[in-house]
């Protein structure tokens, strides 16, 4: 089984040097013959001055240093609501009922445990932090928005109140895919299968298209909204010109406050403007919880049972809750990365720079004025992405079309605090449906635009491979 | 505090192909040189002072006293755990407002010293790592137990999938559903002997015939009682592991390990500690939510009405460390060479100022009236409010301090404190 090795102490100082030189060298060639060299930041700060230093359990459930008092409040408040659990209509307590009827978790934590990043189910368990987005095939809305099957609309949810039936239990089967890298060691990544046992409300629409997405990390967020749209727009062309293979599109969706287009940033496909519309779109759909945006339960017509519960108020999450949850969510702090300094670590970041990854997961971007966020005003940060849509292979794809962006199409997950993901939640599962097991599983599979820099890092000895997942481990 | 750009990281070459080959060539050899030296290279920013012999000499003595407060709790709190278990066990054998009232009083007696010793949290020491089974809330207690008769929702009902109660069970349900499913710990405890606080003038008055077969029917009384009982008996176990590894007595343990650390690392553990407890966790989650939102679901101990007896004994648990003294429950005291000591000798001022401030945090949760849940209602102006808005602005004005301690020896902690703006 190939598995990302754990992070090492450096070799001996003369043998590390010569290796150094030697794969540095080998790099260097290789980088300057076919593409332009990004810089790599080499420091500690991932999210500037906004940074945390926590390498515990805690790691992504700070605040950014620096809130106004008031932001300070709003952080906790946000925090309480975010963690508690939702319960159904009616209830003693109005502030947090409307859960459902249909929903996923409970809590926005429920997902997002230690507003860390889900993973898909061990054996015999129900999904918890994964989730499935449902449309029918051959059709689009507005801007290729997808459209909802008619009876279960966009979304899958495994759980219902007292009396309404869940929508479906969701099993995933594993195809083994082995491979060998060009210096003989093998290895076996796992290609997941979804099928839908037990459907509450009657059979899915033929050739019903599926989206497995698993809850991400929470963190620097607010930072991420900070980007200029220029910056993104200037990235996607830069990338354009280069002819090497890469080509990072916009997602263009809609923003459900103005009813106008805009850049997507957040979700696996990139299909959120902004912070305010992701959660309000996530109490919606994973909750079930209707919000100033999205005033509709997400139940249809058709599934009569959740239909005839009440609900917890119009709407259920108050304009102050989400306002909270919004800021809460804006500044949840990236973690510093712990030993960048360390000879291997620092090899293995330049390694990604050359190897061109860097060229996707972009190292530095910086944020604008922030009239309403001044916290998060004009900081260098490194989240390893540029929010683009990338190809990345039939292996990827999910075919299922969303907006601009194709079945094989995902947004380049930002990469600070990825390292911490196993403190925080104990496992090491990623991509977006969380089939990779560390971080050599999750390169193996790049492939598309990502496929020559894939070619590269399996071409890597085995000691500059460990060097680059020693760099990913330390963010 | 950002690091400067190395030389090591800027390759940007210009020039034809076949020279910029050349020179890729040279820069790569010095980069890879340099990059091997990276490690040698001084830290990012001007080193600190140095611990001069005397002062760590000073450090690893309230270090040892740190240590010494630490196993001192530990060992208070398991040893008040265990009389809870006795006294839920008497109440299961024999279920009355006696019994009931007996066990209630001892869950009271077992929050008296365990709330100091939550300053020893927030660092991956030996609580991190089961803290979640011992004093996690807010707790949805319909996970627990059904908030309706009749309905089979919460784990106490729920014989379809939970047959048989056990503590590993109740420990691997904990936390299953988001961060407020708890299954265990100080607070479920708490919830199974008072039961919901409806009322405004008091606690949760759950009757003592939820425990007595004879009245609750559908062996949900046992049920009941048994979970109290694994519940408790989970409690004193994790305890009982904490204590240990803060022993004096066992060799090999973390306490070891912890006075074997160097000065400065220990210290940062130290200093994040306090820091992580009163700013982000007792100024904020703790008072700020239930001060914002008026909520009494958002009190520390709800169904007991206690939470202004936990608000001053974290206060003192912070305190206690700087001045290095614990007044044991049986009324001993520990004490030694202190962190304030260690702090005075470096910078006498800041030394001073930090005493200070955390006495009057101390002061100001003091002055906050029980019940709680009546102190965050009205105006801004009211009694309670002013003296729970007092608190978190001193606990906050500490934190900032400890920042200041923190730069003082240069550790690198983040205690959430505002940022000092020029």
């Amino acid at each position: 089984m190939s598995r990302a090795p754990s992070l090492r102490q450096p070799p001996r100082a003369s043998r590390s040097r010569l290796l150094c030189a030697l794969g540095s060298a080998l790099v260097g060639l290789l980088a300057l013959s076919c593409r332009a060299r990004v810089k790599m930041p080499h420091v500690a700060e991932s999210g500037g001055d906004t940074s945390v230093f926590d390498a515990t359990h805690d790691a992504y459930s700070l605040p950014a240093p620096g809130l106004s008092s008031a932001h300070r409040s709003a952080f906790f408040v946000g925090n309480s609501f975010f963690n508690q659990n939702w319960v159904g209509a009616p209830s003693s307590i109005d502030s947090r009922d409307g859960l459902g009827p249909l929903f996923n978790a409970r809590s926005c934590s429920g997902c997002h445990f230690k507003d860390g990043r889900g993973r898909p189910p061990e054996a015999g368990e129900s999904l918890s932090s994964l989730l499935i987005r449902i449309s029918r095939p051959g059709e689009r809305g507005v801007r290729g928005a997808p459209l909802g099957d008619p009876v279960y609309g966009d979304q899958l949810q495994g759980n219902g109140l007292p009396g309404v039936p869940k929508e479906a239990e969701v099993k995933i089967d594993y195809e083994a895919v082995a491979g060998t890298l060009p210096d003989g060691e093998s290895y076996v990544l796992q290609k997941p299968r979804y099928r839908c046992d037990e459907l509450g409300y009657g059979p899915l629409v033929p050739g019903i298209l599926m989206s497995p997405r698993v809850a991400p990390a929470m963190i620097g967020l607010g930072l991420l909204e900070a980007v200029p749209e220029a910056t993104l727009l200037t990235l996607s062309d830069q990338q354009d010109r280069d002819h090497d293979g890469i080509s990072g599109r916009p997602n263009r969706v809609t923003d459900v406050v103005s009813g106008q287009a805009a850049l997507g940033r957040f979700g696996w496909k990139a299909e959120q403007p902004s912070v305010l519309q992701q959660i309000a779109a996530a109490f919606h759909g994973d909750l079930g919880l209707s919000s100033g945006l999205f005033p509709e339960q997400n139940d249809t017509a058709a599934e009569a049972p959740a239909r005839a519960q009440p609900t917890g108020g119009a709407p259920e999450v108050s304009a102050d809750i989400l306002k909270a949850i919004t800021i809460y969510a804006r500044v949840l702090a990236v973690p510093a990365r712990r030993n960048h300094q360390d000879a291997n670590v620092s090899h293995g970041e330049e390694l990604f720079g050359s190897l061109g990854c860097a060229a996707c997961h972009v190292p530095t971007l910086r944020t604008a004025e922030l009239a309403d966020l001044p916290e998060l005003h004009a900081q260098d940060i490194h989240p390893y992405s540029d929010l683009l849509l990338h190809d990345m292979g039939a292996g990827l794809s999910d075919e299922r079309p969303s907006f601009a962006a194709q079945g094989s199409e995902w947004r380049t997950p930002p990469l600070w605090g990825i390292g911490l993901v196993k403190k925080v939640n104990g496992h090491d599962r990623l991509l977006h449906d969380g089939r990779a097991r560390g971080f050599q599983e999750a390169i193996l599979w790049h492939a598309g635009e990502a496929g020559s820099a894939r070619t590269r890092f399996e071409r890597l000895p085995r000691s500059e491979r460990a060097a680059v997942l020693a760099f990913l481990e330390s963010l | 505090m950002r690091s400067r750009r190395r030389p090591c990281e800027d390759l940007a070459i210009p020039g034809p192909v076949t020279v910029r080959l050349f020179v890729a060539g040279f820069w790569v050899c010095v980069a890879a040189c340099s990059l091997a030296g990276c490690r040698e290279r001084a830290p990012d920013k001007a080193p600190p002072a140095a611990f001069t012999a005397e002062l760590a000499g000073l450090a690893s003595k309230a270090l040892t006293t740190y240590a010494d407060l630490a196993f001192a709790g530990y060992a208070d709190s398991a040893a008040q755990a265990k009389k809870l278990l006795g006294a839920v066990d008497a109440l299961s054998e024999a279920p009355s407002q006696a019994s009931l009232d007996a066990a209630r009083r001892a869950w009271v007696l077992a929050r008296k010293p365990y709330p100091q010793t939550e300053v020893f949290r927030f660092y991956d020491g030996p609580i991190d790592r089961v803290e979640t089974l011992v004093n996690t809330w807010p707790i949805d207690e319909s996970y627990v137990e059904a908030s309706l008769e009749g309905q089979q929702t919460g784990i106490i009902e729920n014989t379809k999938d939970y047959p048989a109660l056990t503590t590993e069970l109740l420990a691997s349900l904990n936390l299953k559903q988001g961060e407020t499913s708890i299954s265990t710990g100080y607070h479920v405890i708490e919830f199974l002997l008072w039961g919901r606080d409806t009322r405004a003038d008091g606690p949760g008055d759950r009757p003592y015939t939820d425990f007595s077969s004879k009245h609750a029917g559908n062996g949900l009384a046992q049920r009941r009682a048994v979970y109290l009982h694994l519940a408790c008996e989970l409690l004193l176990r994790e305890l009982e592991e904490v204590r240990d590894d803060w022993d004096p007595q066992r060799p090999g343990n973390y306490r070891e390990r912890f006075l074997r650390m160097p000065v400065r690392d220990a210290l940062a553990l130290v200093v994040k500690g306090m820091g992580s407890l009163s700013g982000p966790e007792l100024s904020g989650e703790r008072l700020t939510v239930p001060y914002e939102t008026k909520d009494q679901e958002n009190e520390h101990s709800c169904f007991s009405d206690t939470t202004h007896s936990d608000v001053v004994l974290d206060a003192l648990g912070i305190e206690n460390v700087c001045l290095g003294h614990y007044t044991r429950v049986d009324g001993s005291v520990v004490s030694g060479p202190s962190l304030c000591e260690v702090i005075g000798a470096r910078d006498r001022a800041l030394g001073e100022r930090l005493k200070a401030e955390l006495s009057r945090s101390v002061a100001a949760a003091r002055s906050i009236p029980a019940p709680f849940d009546q102190a965050i209602l009205g105006t801004d102006e009211a009694p309670g409010r002013r003296a729970v808005w007092a608190t978190i602005q001193a606990l906050q004005r500490q934190t900032d301090t400890l920042s200041d301690v923190a730069a003082l020896f240069d550790l690198r902690v983040s205690l959430a404190s505002p940022r000092k703006r020029p």
